[in-house]
Order: structure tokens, then C-alpha cells, then sequence
């Protein structure tokens, strides 16, 4: 019987069916279901990675033994997972590898919308892209089948859309898979130059067979319509198109890299005007213009952020655009904030009284850059805050590092916060760096990672010494503070950033959404004392509301007693309810 | 050519339970042999941003996502939820809205006003306008956190999905603990949606 699946849940499943034993993954929107779905099934060995490039390497390592293996990130994951995954595409596998890549369009909780499909092209991997759940599966299933096959990691290439998208799907079963022999083999698995030569030669005469099964495999198909129209596309984007131009010719291309040339050079031929609709780079159209084929792409559809059926209907004027109500253009913008009780309000709250220069990075607290918090100057990627700290001190001086914070989470300092603060010892810098630990990684569904003593399966595992791990890199400041008591928060910060040394401050307490307790404690608005500053606002949670004809703050059903407005009111009128 | 299609926007803040609400009905909708597509919202928007998920069901349904115009149900969890989605809705579609206010950002912060009058503003625009005060009916129910099994209750009356198949739903994606107060919250949204026509 069929089910709804939302994607990530039938790439693992998919993975299962294949056999696939081991999985790695670090955490990401939106790829995180992946492997902590994989994690479910009996079994089989899953993993939190402590980031991309070593998910990547454990994949390759149980490849090289001989086990199916399945490895999941974001978009941005792929960056950091890119220094193996270029020479494991020279190397091969021994069991199949097949890698997601979960892109981003439109950006729904990234910091860009970069299209993967290049690094298929750029590390000459094969691109798989599904356009809903049970190609999600089946492609998945079949993509450890290829890789094999043509001695590649595979790239399955998925969008948010898909990801996180519930689509129907009937599972298949699972398939008995033996575990590949494992021998020793340096010429093709130890890239030394000499080896690596040789290797080349064998990833160009594997693409070269990899073509020309692109040109015959069922995973690129053809739907006649009438003639007049020709579209070309793949993942979503080709559900798009059914909706939004019923009766066109589509070609649906299930692999993008390699593209078939004859398939597609034929299928233009046959149809009077051809576009390829992708969304994010032509990366489709810029190779089909290469062969000397005539089509438009680019000319009408943006490179930016997510398509629709109604977009792509608008552009090739097959319909009038929708007539709104357009009450939207009323409404003020509602951006994600922070957690009633989160305790990176106490951290940005200070931060922005203090006036200091903040190198922030990814995670929850990335909201602490909105008003009115406003409390953040820079954030690229995951773990840039100690580097770009240390850039702006050896940039600026000391004088100015004494009012420079680098902020990162727990999560994330332990995915790439390591290296850069080593450097801040080795160089000498004298930045104060923030980790707030709130024992989970927060933003993308409350996953562990080594400093929280737990695995992917909620068993214990060794717990990672942060305040141990930061001495043994040769921080001597290393100091320990609750974020949501502002007094001791705001002495550390000026006593560490008045040091002409390195310090690290870990604001220490847990996500409030992990392990919810039922609070008991309340706290209300004295309306005598009340002068209706609305100071408490400034924190920006949820939990107070402000009435505008009684000039007064007024505490909501959204506060749990986290005690930090009473800590912001210079009048002492936020009180805890007695008894 | 494409048979009927029914097309259901859930809007709301992140947090509010659009999504298990959208996972109640979708599995109804299953049960009854319809293709179904659901987008959900995960992530940073979780955290108190607007947040969309979509159902739609027919005998074929390709785009997961709603074009502009076609939404024969807008469910909104919030006020200007309603009217930040209101263009999704087709004309002679249904507009269920909440009656609750939660405050944005730049509300809170003093940047922008909220327009408080928003509601009336849709019903005057769109004739089939039902306005619930969902957390009141929940909290005599049992629970405030029931509110979105009221927004289900109404929901699945307005789009005549069968009683028994919604509640099936309900069994199998409420926690055991909790499914009392669920059912009870439940039949009082299905009522209330009966006597609203």
C-alpha cells in the first residue's frame, strides 16, 4: 500500500531497500531527515558527523571496506565536504556511495542559494535528480546500482521542495546485499601523484561510458505532447511545468550529469521552439547551447530563488497573472525570532548594550542580527565568526579586538569552531570568542553532536569537554556563565575583553524547546509601577505584549518564567507571581 | 485532463501546529484513495516566522506547492496570516481564520503597527469568511494547545471530508495522552463549522 513520505524520509528509505549499511551525516536544513530517519531501521550504523567533511570521509572509508554507504548535507555542506569528495571521484568506491545534496532555492534557512548540480560537473560525479518521493526512493536504490557500476559516488541532487515535500510512495523490499571484499588496492585508492594520473584517465573513460547510458536510461524519458512546445527540466521543476503547460512535449531529465546529447539534440529537432526550464544556474542550458542547439532559458526565467507553476505559466504567457486581493501589501513582515526563554536573547541583549563589534555565525543566534537586537556585523558560514574575529584584530589592532566577540554555537564550534581558535593562540590574537552551548544543535530540529553525550540514536556516548578541549588548544581565559543572568554575562565580557589575551566565555543553558519542563513559576506586570517604557520590548520575545491605550507591558500566554525581562526593567515592575 | 483538485492552504507562525494539522487531514485524504501532495515548512521559519504548508488532493496531483488563486480553503492560525495569504484564495473560495493575534518583530519592536482590523477587512472582501476564536473553544476542551484540532474540526466539515476518516487521523498522529481532549476539540470545530454553513 502506498504512504505519504515526505522525500528525505524515502531516500532513506530508498537506502535501506539498497542495502546500504552505513550512513554519515552532519545536520542541515533541508537534508536532516535523511540519515536520522536511515538511523531508525534495525541493523544498520548511522551517524552525526562532527561536519561535512568527515561524514564524507567516513563514507568513503566504509565504501573503500565494502559497504553501501549513504551520505547526506545541505547545499553549503558540499563546500566543506569537497576536499574528499573531489579525489574520492578519482578513487572510486568498492560498495556504493551515494551522496545528497539538499539545495536551497529561495533560501528558506540558508545563507545562499548556490546550485550543487555544478559540483557534479566540477568533481565529474553523476547527478541524479528525483522529482518527487518515490523517485526520491527509486533513484536512491538505483544510484547505489551506478555507482558501483561506473566506480563513482553519486550525487543525488534534491531541492527543498522535494525534501520536505509529502508525495506518495510504495516501498519495495529490501534487498540482501553482500558486503563487497575488501583488498588492498594502492594504485587505486592511495592518490599519489603516479596513482592519481592513472586515476584521471579512468574517471574520463567512466564518463565517457556514463554518456551513453544517460542517453538510454529510463531515468530520462520523453512525454510527446504537441509540438509546438518543447520543454526540458528535471527535479521539481518538472511538476511545475505539468501543471503549468499542459500538452507541451517535456523531456525530464533524471540525470543531469552527464547530460545525453543525442536524447536532447534529437528532441529538439523535433519541436518548433525549445526552453529549458531549471531553476538557479543554467547549467542544463548553458551545455545544450554549447552543441549549437537552439533554446531560450535564462532570456525569460530568473536565477533566483524558487519557481512555480503559475511563475512558469506567467513567463510563457499561457496565462493572465492572478488578480489578489492584495491585502499582503498591508500586513507588516513577520521574520523568525528568538524562542521565548531561549537564552541567546540574554547573550544578543547584552552584546547590543555593550555596543560591540560582533563576528557571528551559524545557528538560531543568527536571529540576534534582527531589531531590535541588532547585534551582529558579520556572518558567512559555519564556523567563520574566530576566523573573521582574528582577521578584524590583526586588520584593526588590538584596540579594536577589545570590542570585538566572535559568537558561535555549540554545534557549530565543534563542526569548525576547533581550527580558527587554535590559530587565534598560534598567531597571538586576543579575541574574546562566545560559545553559547545550549546542548543541542537547535536550529535544525534539536539533533546531538559529541559535546552532548548523546548519538544519532539517543544512546550515551562520550561527551566532548569543551572547557578541556578549549585549555588544550592554549586558551588560559576560560570562564563559564549562565547567558540569561545579565550581571555576571556583562562582567565576563568586560573583564575578557579588557585582557590583552585570548578568552573564550561559554554561555551555558539549554535550548529551551529540548526536554520542555512544565514551568510553574509565572511572572506579571505591576501596572502601578509600570511606566510604559517599553524597555522589555527591546528584548524582542514573544512572551510580553504591550497595550497601546493603557501604555503598559503585559506579560502573555507565551512566557515561561525565563527571568530575563525583570532583569531589563529599570522600574522593578516585572514580578514573579508569589505562592 | 486533469480531474478535480482540491487545494488547502494552512497558514500561520511557526509553532502554532500548522504542520501536524496539515498531517491530520492529509492522511485522511490518503485513507479515501486520493493522490496527495503536502509541502511543509521546516527550519528556520519554525522559529516564529510565517510559515505555509499546502495539501493538495485529487486523482493526479503533480506541484506540491498552490498556484496564486486556486486555494479553495485559506485555514489561517493567525490574523495577518490570513491577509499576508489571502491572494492564494480563487474567487468563491472559503477563508477560515482564527481569531488570534500574535505580534511580529517589528510590531514588538515598535517598527510597524498591527493593523488590527484585518479580519473585518477579509470578510468584507471574501462572502464565505468564518472567524473562531479557536484557543478559547480548545481551552474548554481542556488544553489551549488544542486549538489547531478545532482548526481540523472546521477544516474537514468545510471540505466535507467523512467524520470517521478525519478521526482515524487523529488516532493514529495524536499521542494517546492527549487524544481525548484532541476528539473533544475536534467535534466542537466540526459543529461550530456545521451552524457557520
Amino acid at each position: 500500500m502506498k504512504k505519504l513520505m515526505i522525500g528525505n524520509a524515502a531516500i532513506a528509505r530508498g537506502a535501506y531497500e539498497a542495502g546500504a549499511t552505513v550512513a554519515a551525516a552532519y545536520p542541515g536544513t533541508p537534508s536532516t531527515e535523511i540519515v536520522s530517519t536511515f538511523a531508525q531501521y534495525e541493523g544498520v550504523y548511522a551517524e552525526w558527523s562532527p561536519n561535512e567533511k568527515v561524514a564524507m570521509e567516513v563514507g568513503a572509508g566504509a565504501s573503500i571496506g565494502g559497504a553501501r554507504t549513504l551520505v547526506a548535507m545541505k547545499h553549503v555542506g558540499v563546500n566543506v565536504a569537497a576536499d574528499p569528495l573531489f579525489t574520492f571521484a578519482y578513487t572510486g568506491v568498492n560498495g556504493g556511495l551515494v551522496f545528497i545534496s539538499a539545495d536551497d532555492p529561495g533560501m528558506h534557512s540558508s545563507q545562499n542559494e548556490q546550485d550543487n548540480r555544478g559540483y557534479g560537473r566540477f568533481a565529474k560525479v553523476p547527478v541524479l535528480e528525483p522529482a518527487d518521493s518515490q523517485e526520491a526512493l527509486d533513484f536512491t536504490r538505483l544510484g547505489f546500482e551506478i555507482s558501483e557500476e561506473f566506480d563513482a559516488p553519486v550525487m543525488l541532487r534534491i531541492t527543498t521542495r522535494l525534501a520536505h515535500s509529502q508525495t506518495m510512495v510504495a516501498e519495495g523490499e529490501k534487498k540482501e546485499v553482500q558486503m563487497k571484499a575488501y583488498r588492498k588496492n594502492g594504485p587505486k585508492f592511495v592518490m599519489l601523484p603516479g596513482h592519481a594520473r592513472m586515476r584521471h584517465a579512468e574517471v574520463e573513460k567512466k564518463f565517457h561510458k556514463l554518456r551513453e547510458y544517460a542517453e538510454t536510461s529510463p531515468l530520462n524519458r520523453i512525454e510527446w505532447g504537441h509540438k509546438e512546445l518543447g520543454i526540458i527540466t528535471s527535479g521539481v521543476v518538472y511538476q511545475y511545468v505539468k501543471e503549468a503547460l499542459p500538452g507541451a512535449s517535456i523531456l525530464k531529465l533524471g540525470i543531469t550529469n552527464p547530460l545525453p546529447q543525442r536524447l536532447i539534440t534529437d528532441f529538439a529537432s523535433q519541436v518548433e521552439r525549445l526552453v529549458v526550464i531549471e531553476e538557479l544556474e543554467p547549467v542544463i542550458e548553458e551545455q545544450v547551447k554549447s552543441w549549437g542547439i537552439k533554446a531560450e532559458g535564462k532570456e525569460i526565467f530568473t536565477l533566483q530563488g524558487e519557481y512555480s507553476p503559475e511563475m512558469i505559466a506567467e513567463k510563457l504567457s499561457w496565462t493572465q497573472p492572478a488578480v489578489g486581493f492584495g491585502l499582503d501589501k498591508e500586513v507588516p513582515p513577520r521574520p523568525p525570532l528568538l524562542c521565548p526563554g531561549c537564552p541567546h536573547r540574554g547573550v544578543f541583549h547584552t552584546l547590543h548594550k555593550m555596543r560591540l563589534v560582533v563576528m557571528g555565525d551559524i545557528g538560531c543566534y543568527t536571529l540576534g542580527a534582527l531589531s531590535p537586537l541588532e547585534a551582529m556585523d558579520a556572518c558567512i558560514c559555519m564556523g567563520a565568526s574566530i576566523g573573521s574575529a582574528l582577521g578584524m584584530e590583526k586588520a584593526r589592532g588590538e584596540e579594536f579586538a577589545s570590542r570585538t566577540v566572535a559568537v558561535i554555537g555549540d554545534s557549530t564550534f565543534v563542526h569548525s569552531g576547533i581550527t580558527p581558535l587554535i590559530d587565534i593562540v598560534y598567531n597571538q590574537g586576543t579575541s574574546t570568542v562566545l560559545i553559547l552551548d545550549n546542548d543541542t544543535t537547535a536550529m535544525t530540529g534539536h539533533q546531538d553532536h559529541p559535546a552532548t553525550g548523546m548519538n544519532i540514536r539517543s544512546e550515551p556516548s562520550p561527551k566532548l569537554d569543551l572547557v578541556a578541549l578549549v585549555k588544550a588548544v592554549g586558551i588560559k581565559n576560560v570562564r563559564v556563565v549562565d547567558p540569561l543572568q545579565l550581571d555576571q554575562l556583562q562582567t565576563a565580557l568586560k573583564e575578557e575583553l579588557n585582557r590583552r589575551e585570548p578568552s573564550v566565555i561559554i554561555a551555558k543553558r539549554a535550548c529551551v524547546l529540548l526536554n520542555k519542563v512544565v514551568q510553574t513559576e509565572r511572572y506579571y506586570v505591576d501596572k502601578e509601577l509600570c511606566k510604559g517604557c517599553r524597555l522589555c520590548l527591546r528584548t524582542c520575545c514573544a512572551g510580553v505584549s504591550f497595550l497601546d491605550e493603557e501604555k503598559l507591558a503585559v506579560m502573555n500566554h507565551n512566557c515561561v518564567a525565563c527571568g530575563l525581562c525583570p532583569q531589563v526593567c529599570t522600574f522593578d515592575a516585572i514580578k514573579k507571581v508569589e505562592g | 485532463m486533469l480531474g478535480q483538485t482540491t487545494n488547502i492552504m494552512i497558514v500561520g507562525v511557526g509553532g502554532q501546529g500548522t504542520l501536524l494539522t496539515s498531517r491530520i487531514i492529509a492522511q485522511a485524504v490518503v485513507a479515501m484513495g486520493y493522490d496527495v501532495k503536502v509541502s511543509e515548512v521546516h527550519g528556520m521559519a519554525q522559529r516564529g516566522g510565517s510559515v505555509v504548508t499546502q495539501v493538495r488532493y485529487g486523482d493526479k496531483i503533480y506541484s506540491p506547492i498552490i498556484s496564486k488563486g486556486t486555494a479553495d480553503v485559506l485555514l489561517a492560525f493567525e490574523k495577518i496570516e490570513a491577509a499576508r495569504w489571502l491572494d492564494y484564495l480563487k474567487p468563491g473560495g472559503m477563508v477560515i481564520i482564527n481569531n488570534e493575534r500574535v505580534n511580529p518583530l517589528p510590531v514588538m519592536s515598535g517598527k510597524a503597527k498591527y493593523p488590527d482590523d484585518i479580519h473585518n477587512k477579509i470578510a468584507g472582501l471574501v462572502p464565505r469568511t468564518v472567524i473562531v476564536d479557536a484557543t478559547s473553544i480548545a481551552e474548554g476542551c481542556g488544553n489551549i494547545k488544542a486549538a489547531n484540532v478545532v482548526l481540523v474540526g472546521m477544516l474537514s466539515q468545510a471540505i466535507n471530508l467523512p467524520e470517521d476518516q478525519v478521526v482515524d487521523a487523529i488516532r493514529e498522529i495524536v499521542p494517546p495522552k492527549a487524544l481525548e481532549v484532541n476528539l473533544a476539540a475536534f467535534n466542537e470545530g466540526r459543529q461550530l463549522m456545521t451552524s457557520a454553513g
